[in-house]
């Protein structure tokens, strides 16, 4: 398994280990992920990619191993001075600020992610409707979060990760339950946001999504790395397989 | 934007100059006697709001701070001797530090948690008080007034209008926070605590220092009380009464805008006082208790909501 970075790594992972109790979720778990690559995370369910990326974003902390962002050790930060050096995320669940309109939620982030972003009003509603015209969310900017369909909540989620103006996005399931043509949608988008040089982490466990998306993919089962590198050679990898569909006989 | 706040600022002169203008020409002190009481309510269900409306943290702690402001006051008066102004500015002070102190211990408990957490501030300290001898232990405390000063006529005038003053401070403060990053801010961790914080709001430093402010409101709009009753005794100044009224009142103004504590406040203090007089004191209790349910089912938003739904929903 060859696992070279092309370029500096922009996240660093260190020997993390996550444990609930008596329960390893994440056992020494080390990755490098380079500048602008596009990396697919998979893995059952229960395999520790969120826990994963819950101590990335610093809604859980590690009880061992680091978190280099940048070079620098961000392991002991709180979530959003994470947010603010660069890190922004979606949830798998998504979750809105229920009492604002979108343009709102997405205002939250540009005025607390982006410190000193130093615009008037006009030009802080221009810059996140940007954002939500390209996520073709343009329309909805001024209803109310709560009255969202499933697709425009995660793409909202998106949007107001975008609206912090992130060097490395984590996108947590972000196609969970949609269909296939939503599904291409926010994989456009993604795609598109990776046009334009940002890091992304993507969750998935649509594999036609995750094959399409993906430079390099790594699959975790039971906390542990099973698998890193190619996407095709991931997805051929027996022990991926058995992680997924149980031991062979 | 602008225009409002000019507009704010002229609204918060006249009263003040209405409220001074009153002292001086009404003779009767009663008016002032119950006045004091609303205005007092007025500011401690503004101080509750800071916490409890933006950030919906629901803290049954009132009484604890208002007791530790009426207590404050004691202390400075009986060491020291000091004036009302040095009272009233630092329990405010001690204030902001006990809110800053409880919200480091309570705050990263959620919902239900912080609540119980803040009645026991209030069982705490009273405790203390109890069996604090130099401020009167639980058989309380006589206070003797020092003379009145120069315009006014009576002590009572004045600190009327000293809690008028407070009012203005404290909605002034507000509507500050309402209109400010803090209370967007707030209003995102409310929503949802972790996407705020993943938005790169500091949740905790936003609480905490809600939590100071409020804290800090209380405690001042406190202080004069012992000047005010002449005495002070652990059982009414830590009274479980303040902390309901406070979230009544916010409640049944509606936590939304800044108006809401202020006109809930007015609403149930005005007829708090009237009741007081026309049938007895013991009533309040009930009709607040009463108020509360019907606003609950009615109106859950408050007056604010139910003006909001009369001016067609703008």
């Amino acid at each position: 398994m060859t696992d070279a970075p092309a370029s500096a790594p922009l996240l660093n992972v260190v020997n993390l280990t996550k444990r609930f109790g008596g329960f390893t979720a994440l056992d020494n778990v080390s990755v490098d992920i380079p500048a602008g690559q596009r990396f697919g995370l998979i893995g059952p369910n229960g395999s520790g990619k969120t826990t994963l990326i819950n101590c990335v974003s610093g809604a859980l902390r590690q009880e061992a191993g680091q978190i280099l962002f940048e070079g620098r050790d961000i392991s002991s930060l709180p979530s959003f001075q994470r947010t603010r050096s660069g890190i922004a995320r979606s949830f798998q669940i998504p979750r809105p600020f229920k009492s604002m309109t979108v343009v709102e939620n997405l205002l939250v982030a540009l005025d607390f992610a982006v410190i000193g972003h130093g615009q008037g009003d006009a030009a802080r509603r221009d810059g996140v409707m940007n954002i939500l015209d390209r996520m073709g969310l343009a329309a909805k900017a001024d209803v109310n979060a709560a009255s969202l369909s499933q697709v425009e909540l995660r793409k909202m989620e998106l949007a107001r990760a975008m609206a912090a103006r992130p060097k490395l996005l984590i996108s947590d399931e972000a196609m969970a339950g949609l269909s296939n043509s939503e599904v291409d949608e926010v994989l456009d988008l993604l795609l598109k946001l990776s046009g334009d040089g940002i890091t992304i982490i993507m969750i998935e466990h649509i594999m036609h999504a995750v094959m399409r998306f993906s430079e390099r993919v790594m699959c975790l089962d039971a906390g542990k790395i099973v698998a890193i590198g190619k996407p095709q050679d991931v997805m051929n990898n027996s022990r991926v397989q058995e992680a997924y569909l149980g031991v062979s006989a | 934007m602008r225009s409002k706040g000019i507009l704010f600022w002229l609204g918060c002169a006249i009263f003040l100059a209405a409220m001074f203008a009153i002292t001086l020409a009404v003779k009767n002190e009663y008016p002032f006697f119950a006045g004091y009481v609303i205005l007092q309510f007025i500011v401690l269900a503004t101080a509750w709001t800071v916490l409890g409306g933006n950030a919906g943290y629901v803290n049954f702690g009132t009484s604890a701070f208002f007791g530790v402001g009426v207590y404050t006051a004691v202390f400075l008066f009986k060491a020291f001797g000091a004036p009302l102004v040095a009272q009233v500015a630092i329990a405010a002070l001690i204030g902001a530090l006990l809110g800053l102190a409880v919200g480091a211990l309570t705050l990263r408990m959620q919902g239900i948690f912080f609540s119980i957490a803040t009645i026991a501030l209030t069982i705490i300290i009273e405790t203390f008080v109890v069996n604090w001898r130099f401020v009167g232990g639980a058989s309380g405390i006589q206070l003797q007034r020092p003379p009145v000063l120069p315009p006014f006529d009576s002590y009572v005038k004045m600190l009327f209008f000293v809690q008028a003053v407070m009012v203005v401070l404290a909605v002034a403060v507000a509507r500050y926070i309402q209109n400010s990053w803090i209370g967007r801010g707030l209003k995102a961790l409310k929503d949802d605590e972790l996407a705020a914080e993943c938005s790169g709001v500091p949740t905790l430093k936003l609480k905490l220092l809600a939590c100071a402010i409020s804290g800090a409101l209380m405690c001042a709009a406190g202080a004069p009380s012992a000047m005010y009753l002449q005495y002070a005794q652990p059982t009414t100044a830590f009274d479980l009464n303040y902390s309901v009224s406070a979230l009544a009142m916010s409640l049944i103004g509606g936590t939304s805008h800044w108006i809401g504590p202020v006109l809930g406040a007015i609403l149930l203090g005005v007829t708090q006082q009237w009741l007081t007089v026309t049938i007895s004191s013991e009533v309040n209790v009930l009709i607040l208790g009463v108020m509360l349910v019907v606003f609950v089912v009615a109106a859950p938003q408050g007056i604010i909501g139910l003006l909001r739904r009369l001016g067609g929903r703008s």
